[in-house]
């Protein structure tokens, strides 16, 4: 139909920002959808809404109430115990973000070309792992060393192990998604005799020696806020992503490749070094959403250690449709409900899979977006959704 | 006598776009309409809502002077319209009487499918309407022009007595397009009536008992085939006075461009499609490529290109051998490649025009200083080819899946036109476009030919190919059958030989 447009000079025209909130529309009344139907669950298991909603953003934010009582006595006193524990909820959310922003971006690096890594969570193991060592094994390190080697560690460890899946990938074949879980099985049971062995500290537990503090992400308040320099690292590297997939030749092919493959092909790319480039990628940033954790929040690795952040990360992605500005506002999202959800639990005594299930349909919302424009009568966008992924095989 | 259908002030709007206004038309009984009218006139916006698949803001129809509500294509079938898509709608691996029965199944005791009974009502079918087809054939085995006979099948075996026939003629042969005409003609003898879309003007002034043209969503006027004209057509449908004779001088050709010795290619499936085949094309002209699709045209370009392994062979370009050369090699030696699916191969939909503008340098300066991208010089660079190859967009921010077909291979030439070649190759350089299109990319092929650039045109389109080339090569079953001037060319030779025919032959027999 647009050979009826009428002729219209090119002109300097700026990018509109409605664009902007087009794409936002569609992922925020996903999550207010989300909400009121947890509300719906809430009331239906007899609860109420106020209190549990109230307790989750009390849990999630702080009570304001008792923010500013914290901040007279700090003015007044200057005991500064008060306003500690009045920022203690937002700053706890912050620490939850973090590996969530990292692991995010990783999955969305790799839809960016076409690929669904499924491989972060045994990413994020490896990585908190090779950070864990690098942090417990080097001594007498300046931090301005033992710290940056300790994350280089994490992201060479999670590189690597999403490099072997894209490598399979390019030279036979193999589908991506079969290789990175069964390369999250190797990382799990990889773990176990790790910590069971020759990264096992003394005593009984199966976890790793405590890392050295010259290895430890610096934190910004005493005890017990945990908030630390991680997640500014993490804001660093949504940035770094971003301009690298935008802004860089490299990023060009990459989203080249995953846009249009046959086209990438003609403008004569290599389609295969892409893969393996864009799966090392993806596994660095994996592997840094474990060191993260390992050198801002643990300072150790346990059993059981990653909590699934590697597979909320599919999520985020699909949630933040890839963009790393998107990516941060949905693991910041995830962030808050989970640091919240512990509240609601205990104060509300509303249990903490609600959380979950508002999580799992905002990812239905996202995953189909046509339920929310008919339920909010908005009319489709002839804009062509953006793929994935691409099927098996050819 | 009533009309067989008629539609009166259909509109249809779009967000932002009036695709049909105020559109009425009229379909006698036992006549062929033609619906003329360029790619994006709102030919088949009509046709889908006629069809059920898309409701009109406004308008009427009626079959046989009765007004009908059309909400689906079980109702347009309930009301005796049948539709032959453009791309047929067919299942290779199951064989005809599978296809015509699917969706309509009958059984035998209520749960076993009756095969035998469709099988015979086809043969009814077919030998009513003189379509001569083989029931048990499979989909795969039997050539597009059997094809279609076989989606005609499917619209009479629904018993529909009003066929609409969207661009029927786009994949045929010359002489297939003749048995087209000829089963028309029979249909319409058996009483039927039938709605014939096409951008063919030719086609129109053999076939049609009636024109109406489209233009911008409205109806720019009906005329007697016996006044009409290919001039007149052309002008009613662009609006404008068009020349459809190309305008070219002799060709001046020089040194050999492109040298093919002994090709042979697989395709993606590892057939062989590419039977040994050789060719040059000289500097300063252009060798046309004929031949019914599917016939190795397509993988002898991916070779060419880059895109498919030689399978044995050589290529030169220039003197120096570029076989299995990778396609950014390639492409650096000067080798342009507009491809015959530019959805596919040629852009990328869903990144701005600025970017598809340099997909093929964009690691080259000025677009990337090292790995960083140079956003004012790429800018520029659109802006400038935008206005130098009139591409229609409000600005090249917008992704270039928004634009028309002609504008999207606007981009495309200004691309691989405007940094420097020594070999164009077009494959179906103006399939599905309208006739402006066709008319600015025509010229802009011719130009780049008198400038020295060898130049390749690849189309299943005869009158493209004698409009443009130098000289012409005939390609069947991945063989050249013959390579001739195309001076003394004319269409029913090479109509012959795209069908593997050599004149030559017959003749002696």
């Amino acid at each position: 139909m647009s050979a009826t447009v009428p002729p219209i000079k090119p002109t300097e025209a700026k990018k509109t920002s409605s664009a902007l909130g087009q794409a936002l529309l569609v992922p925020i009344l996903a999550v207010v959808t989300g909400l009121i139907i947890g509300a719906i669950v809430i009331v239906v298991s007899g609860a109420s809404v106020a209190k549990a909603y109230g307790a989750l953003f009390v849990g999630s934010f702080g009570n304001p109430l008792d923010f500013f009582a914290a901040l007279k006595t700090l003015f007044a006193s200057g005991d500064s115990a008060a306003l500690i524990k009045a920022i203690y909820p937002f700053t706890e959310s912050l620490v939850t973000a973090t590996p969530y922003i990292f692991a995010g971006l990783s999955v969305a690096v790799g839809f960016r070309c076409g690929l669904f890594n499924i491989g972060a969570e045994g990413q994020f193991f490896v990585g908190a792992l090779c950070s864990a060592f690098v942090g417990y094994s080097l001594q007498g390190l300046p931090m301005l060393i033992h710290l940056p080697l300790a994350l280089l560690g994490g992201a060479l460890g999670g590189g690597i192990w999403g490099m072997i899946p894209g490598y399979l990938k390019a030279r036979f074949g193999a589908h991506e998604v079969v290789n990175t879980i069964m390369m999250n099985w190797i990382a799990f049971k990889l773990s176990d005799w790790l910590l069971n062995g020759p990264m096992k500290a003394s005593g009984f537990r199966p976890v790793t020696p405590n890392i050295q503090a010259s290895a430890e992400l610096p934190r910004f308040f005493s005890d017990p806020l945990r908030f630390n320099l991680g997640f500014f690292l993490a804001l660093l590297f949504a940035y770094l992503v971003y301009w690298f997939l935008f802004k860089t030749t490299l990023g060009f092919e990459i989203r080249s490749v995953g846009a249009n493959p046959d086209a990438a092909k003609y403008a004569g790319m290599n389609i295969i070094k892409n893969f393996v480039l864009v799966m090392a990628i993806s596994g660095g940033l994996a592997g840094l959403a474990g060191s993260a954790q390992v050198l801002g929040v643990d300072h150790w690795v346990g059993q059981g250690f990653s909590a699934g952040y590697g597979f909320d990360a599919i999520a985020l992605a699909l949630l933040g449709k890839s963009h790393p500005l998107g990516v941060v506002l949905a693991a910041l999202l995830f962030g808050f409900l989970r640091s919240g959800a512990t509240n609601m639990q205990s104060m509300a005594g509303i249990p903490i899979d609600i959380i979950s299930i508002i999580q799992g349909l905002v990812i239905v919302f996202i995953a189909a977006p046509d339920i929310i424009r008919w339920l909010y009568r908005i009319r489709s966008l002839k804009a062509e959704e953006t793929v994935l992924t691409r099927g098996w095989g050819k | 006598m009533t009309n067989a259908l008629e539609l009166q002030g259909i509109t249809k709007r779009f967000p932002g776009v009036l695709a049909n206004d105020q559109i009425s038309i009229t379909l006698r009984e036992g006549k062929i309409l033609a619906l003329l009218g360029e790619n994006g006139a709102g030919k088949t916006t009509l046709m889908n809502i006629l069809y059920g698949l898309y409701k009109p803001d406004e308008g009427k129809i009626l079959v046989r002077g009765k007004e009908v509500e059309i909400q689906n294509p079980n109702d347009a079938i309930a009301n005796g319209i049948g539709m032959v898509h453009q791309h047929f709608m067919l299942v290779p691996v199951m064989t005809v009487t599978e296809n015509v029965m699917l969706g309509v199944e009958p059984t035998k005791n209520g749960v076993f499918l009756d095969q035998e009974k469709v099988a015979r009502r086809i043969r009814e079918i077919s030998e009513q309407y003189g379509l001569e087809v083989d029931p048990s054939a499979y989909i795969k085995d039997l050539p597009v022009g059997i094809q279609q006979r076989v989606e005609i099948i499917k619209v009479l075996y629904r018993q529909a007595d009003i066929l609409i026939l969207d661009e029927p003629t786009a994949v045929l042969t010359p002489q297939e397009v003749e048995g087209l005409f000829k089963i028309l003609e029979t249909l319409i003898k058996k009483g039927k009536s039938i709605i014939f879309i096409t951008h063919k003007l030719k086609e129109v002034l053999n076939a049609a008992d009636d024109i109406t043209v489209i233009r911008l969503g409205k109806v720019v006027g009906s005329i007697d085939p016996q006044e009409a004209t290919p001039e007149k057509l052309a002008t009613m449908m662009v609006g404008r006075d068009v020349n459809l004779v190309v305008d070219k001088q002799p060709a001046k050709p020089q040194a050999a461009a492109l040298a093919v010795t002994d090709l042979a290619v697989r395709d993606e499936n590892e057939n062989l499609s590419v039977r040994g085949i050789s060719f040059e094309v000289r500097k300063g002209e252009i060798l046309g490529i004929a031949g019914v699709q599917g016939n190795g045209q397509t993988e002898l370009v991916y070779a060419l290109t880059g895109l498919l392994p030689v399978e044995s062979g050589e290529i030169q370009l220039l003197g120096e051998p570029i076989h299995n050369a990778t396609p950014r090699a390639i492409l650096e030696r000067g080798v342009a490649h507009v491809p015959e699916d530019r959805q596919r191969h040629g852009l990328i939909l869903s990144f701005p025009i600025h970017d598809n503008l340099m997909l093929c340098t964009y690691y080259k300066k000025p677009f990337a200083h090292g790995v960083v991208l140079q956003e004012k010089a790429i800018f520029s660079n659109a802006e400038e080819l935008v206005e130098q190859y009139d591409v229609r967009t409000p600005n090249i921010y917008v992704n270039v899946g928004t634009l028309s077909g002609g504008n999207q291979q606007k981009v495309i030439i200004a691309r691989e036109f405007s940094r420097p070649i020594e070999l164009l190759i077009a494959s179906q350089p103006t399939r599905g476009l309208d006739v402006g299109s066709i008319e600015y990319i025509h010229k802009q092929i011719i130009k780049k030919r008198d400038e020295g650039t060898g130049v390749i045109v690849v189309s299943s389109e005869l009158d493209e190919i004698l409009a443009l080339s130098d000289r012409i090569a005939v390609m069947y079953k991945g063989q050249i059958m013959d390579i001739l001037d195309a001076k003394k060319a004319n269409k029913e030779y090479l109509g012959l030989l795209m069908a593997g025919i050599h004149p030559s032959e017959t003749s002696k027999n």
